[in-house]
């Protein structure tokens, strides 16, 4: 088998026509398989970047083959060369060249799904047009034979000008090496010429052409014939000139008079569609399957609804439930380890960072890694089998009663495991008020970096009761979970009657069918995810951690130690032996209580507590909260080191910690109502730098970020005040 | 909209019709062209979520769902039963 091997060229720069001997774009509608026979063909040794400008990843590999070296470009999935988002508008321009320092693709790559060869054959009808060498990877024809339909592959090949096709299983990799020796033979081949589908429209274009004053595709032109001066085409009509434009004119008028040229197009290639679907499939006996007697079923409207709920019900209760055991035993490996490095290293300076601000704070924060694998495993499963479209057109209803449409749901459901790429989600909402609105809802939903401060925070303070087949602090999360969904609606709701108002979204939604997820993607999947996260807690929270513990450890005061000496002989003259230990204890609380309060971190916390202090917390708190700004985990960390510091390393747990803590008074700090408080103030703020930046540049101003932020403070601080006042 | 009530939002949930005429003025409406609801498109009532809006369609086989706003711009005569599929 040719090896694949990586090429290191940053991503922006295209051109690596030094390095390899052409570059080939792989194109393809959604849900065709692409990804997929993308990632058989390159392995796992592809690079991802960004195109130059956007968000939009942009997949490319190598694939060698004997002694050529081909660049495999993976672009957004499209239906056709009309863009309809975001997403479509890029896979357009890279066939077209249009992105900045690239040129046009040497060959293409065309992923057919053969249980959809009408789409399929859509798009490469235009594809073909393109005068460019193009091989057909025909994908799913054993999905397509339990459906009843037989392609012939052959006929295929023959209706489409000896175009090669090469049918593939991407699932086991059947095919891909025939592929991949079609792919590598591509520069050398001539592009296929079928019998034109819309003869007019090419002549037309061809005649334009020739009066054009710039170099210019005649598909370029054709695009320009049907779509008229839309953005995407405004570069091209800029430079033919004044003949080419007055041709243009005449030509639009002649080929389309007054029928939506759109409509216009479809009609005339789904014909020409029909027609080669007529030559090459045949049909073949099928038998109803178990799978699709469920899927019938739970197409009515009240069983489907009904299961939608029962799906995001198993989901959280799975978060919540299978976690505990792997998080009690990371939880007490972390404290054990503290208490051997105290143990080992002695009192010092050092052996506190270690202990109690490296290990607790980082520690603090890894153990919640088993609840993120969870949720986001549950994600990527509810993605790729598919039936996160189908939510969106379930709950297609109930959206467009707050002016958003059913799409907004999958960046919503996203956002549940982590708002960047639920916000980068909404690129497929066409509409830009749309999109906005679901942007500053987005990041209400609880997103897997809330959950540890919920865990934490209800673990400690909410009874582990039953309540039906659920528990308490099960149902206190899906409340906070309904609660950032709420808040989420009615700011979408508000935008929409305000800012944003507009008329209805319009909606259709493709849905893919049911199928089984790709267990080596969803493995790929969750393995990014669980680095992501870890990374965090080694790099950022580590980081945090260190500094919130030099915060917190210095300065180191002179008083201390002479007051510790003083109260220890004072306890040894007046109380029986038996009691001293206890006594000692209780004096080094007090002295770790002094150090930290009059620490950097202390005054800090003093400083800024008369603002939380109507929400009911205490300096410790405060600070934590403030240092939560960037990203909100970090509060767990704050949270442990603050609460670690000075303390003998014993084996208490965070949580037991925060529910000892006191008022000078000796009443506790964390009442129910202030961990309500806390509770609602975190699902509202947006404490996440990374959620600010990723909306700065999906809505291209600094506006929204910044309005976003202050809304949701002011909610949060508003919302805890009240739980807080009223409660007490 | 079209003179005979037959459109796409009348089909009965399992009920196939072949496409007969489309109102393509609304640019959403040429969207779904664009995406193969064509004229002769065979196309079958395959669910609708609660309350009959938005409703899905099996369609070359896809399932696409639309609104019945959209829906009620294509009208479609119903196919019998017995009548084997197309599949497009």
């Amino acid at each position: 088998m040719a090896k694949s091997r990586e090429i290191r060229v940053p991503a922006n720069q295209i051109p690596v026509s030094r390095r390899v001997d052409a570059s080939i774009a792989v194109v393809g509608n959604p849900n065709s398989g692409k990804s997929t026979v993308f990632n058989r063909l390159t392995g796992l040794r592809q690079r991802i970047g960004n195109y130059p400008g956007v968000t939009v990843e942009r997949h490319v590999g190598t694939i060698k083959v004997d002694d050529r070296k081909l660049e495999l470009v993976d672009l957004p999935g499209t239906y056709g060369l009309s863009a309809h988002s975001f997403e479509e508008q890029i896979a357009i321009d890279v066939i077209f060249g249009r992105i900045k320092g690239t040129r046009r693709p040497d060959g293409i790559v065309a992923v057919v799904d053969a249980t959809s060869l009408y789409q399929g054959m859509y798009l490469v009808q235009q594809l073909l047009e393109l005068e460019c060498p193009l091989v057909i990877a025909l994908t799913m024809t054993d999905a397509a034979l339990t459906e009843g339909l037989r392609i012939d592959v052959d006929a295929l090949s023959r209706r489409l000008g000896g175009v090669t096709v090469c049918p593939v299983i991407a699932t086991n990799g059947q095919g891909i090496e025939a592929l991949r020796h079609a792919i590598a033979a591509l520069p050398d081949e001539l592009p296929p010429s079928p019998d034109l589908a819309w003869p007019e429209l090419t002549a037309a274009a061809r005649q334009v052409v020739e009066v054009s004053d710039t170099q210019v595709h005649p598909v370029e032109i054709e695009r320009l014939l049907i779509e008229g001066a839309i953005d995407a085409n405004k570069s091209v009509l800029a430079g033919i000139g004044s003949r080419a434009e007055d041709a243009l004119h005449r030509k639009r008028e002649e080929l389309f008079g007054r029928e939506p040229p759109l409509a216009k197009e479809a009609r005339v290639r789904y014909r020409w569609v029909r027609s080669v679907i007529n030559e090459v499939q045949h049909r073949v006996p099928v038998y109803l399957t178990w799978r699709s007697r469920v899927a019938t079923f739970m197409n009515r409207p009240i069983p489907g609804t009904a299961g939608l709920f029962v799906v995001m019900a198993i989901v959280f209760q799975a978060v919540f439930a299978w976690a505990t055991p792997v998080m009690n035993l990371i939880d007490s490996a972390s404290a054990s380890l503290g208490a051997v490095v105290s143990v080992s290293l002695g009192d010092g300076a050092f052996a506190s960072l270690i202990a109690d601000g490296i290990i607790a704070g980082v520690g603090s924060v890894v153990i919640f890694l088993p609840q993120i694998i969870i949720l986001f495993l549950f994600i990527i499963l509810l993605e790729d089998s598919g039936y996160l479209a189908r939510a969106a057109y379930l709950l297609d209803r109930a959206m467009r009663s707050v002016g958003l449409s059913g799409q907004s749901i999958i960046p919503m459901i996203s956002s549940f495991a982590c708002a960047v790429p639920g916000i980068m989600a909404t690129r497929v909402i066409p509409n830009r008020r749309d999109r906005i609105a679901t942007i500053m809802a987005a990041p209400f939903m609880t997103c897997s970096a809330r959950l540890p401060v919920y865990a934490l925070l209800i673990a400690a303070f909410v009874p582990a009761q039953k309540i039906g087949f659920m528990n308490l602090q099960g149902l206190v999360l899906l409340g906070l979970y309904v609660f950032g969904i709420v808040a989420g609606v009615l700011t979408a709701l508000l935008m929409r009657k305000t800012a944003l108002r507009g008329p209805k979204p319009p909606f259709a939604l493709m849905l893919p069918a049911f199928r089984r997820p790709n267990l080596r993607t969803v493995l790929m999947q969750l393995l990014g995810r669980a680095k992501v996260f870890l990374h965090r807690a080694g790099t950022v929270i580590f980081t945090v951690a260190i500094i919130v513990w030099a915060l917190a450890y210095y300065p180191r005061s002179d008083a201390i130690a002479p007051f510790v000496a003083a109260q220890q002989q004072e306890a040894e003259r007046q109380l029986p032996i038996g009691d001293l230990e206890a006594a000692y204890a209780d004096i080094d609380h007090r002295a770790a209580a002094m150090q930290l309060e009059q620490s950097w971190l202390g005054r800090a916390g003093h400083f800024i507590e008369p603002v939380f202090a109507p929400l009911g917390w205490d300096w410790r708190v405060s600070s934590a909260v403030i240092a939560g700004f960037p990203a909100r985990e970090v509060v767990i960390a704050v949270l442990g080191t603050v609460y670690a510091v000075g303390d003998d390393a014993d084996e208490s747990t965070l949580s037991d910690r925060l529910k000892s803590t006191t008022w000078p008074d000796g009443s506790p700090v964390f009442t129910l109502p202030m961990v309500f408080g806390l509770l609602i103030f975190y699902a509202c703020c947006l404490q996440c730098a990374a959620t600010l930046a990723v909306i700065r540049r999906e809505t291209n101003s600094w506006r929204w970020p910044v309005f976003a932020w202050c809304y949701m403070t002011a909610i949060g601080y508003t919302g805890a005040l009240l739980v807080f006042q009223l409660g007490s | 909209m079209h003179g005979n009530g037959n459109t796409l939002a009348s089909l009965k949930r399992g009920q196939r019709g072949i496409i007969e005429a489309i109102d393509a003025t609304d640019p959403q409406v040429q969207r779904l062209m664009t995406l193969g609801l064509v004229e002769g498109a065979e196309i079958e009532l395959a669910s609708s979520a609660l309350g009959g809006d938005p409703m899905e369609f099996r369609v070359f086989g896809r399932c696409i769902s639309l609104r019945v706003e959209q829906a009620l711009q294509f009208t479609v005569s119903p196919v019998a039963a017995s009548t084997p599929s197309r599949g497009y």
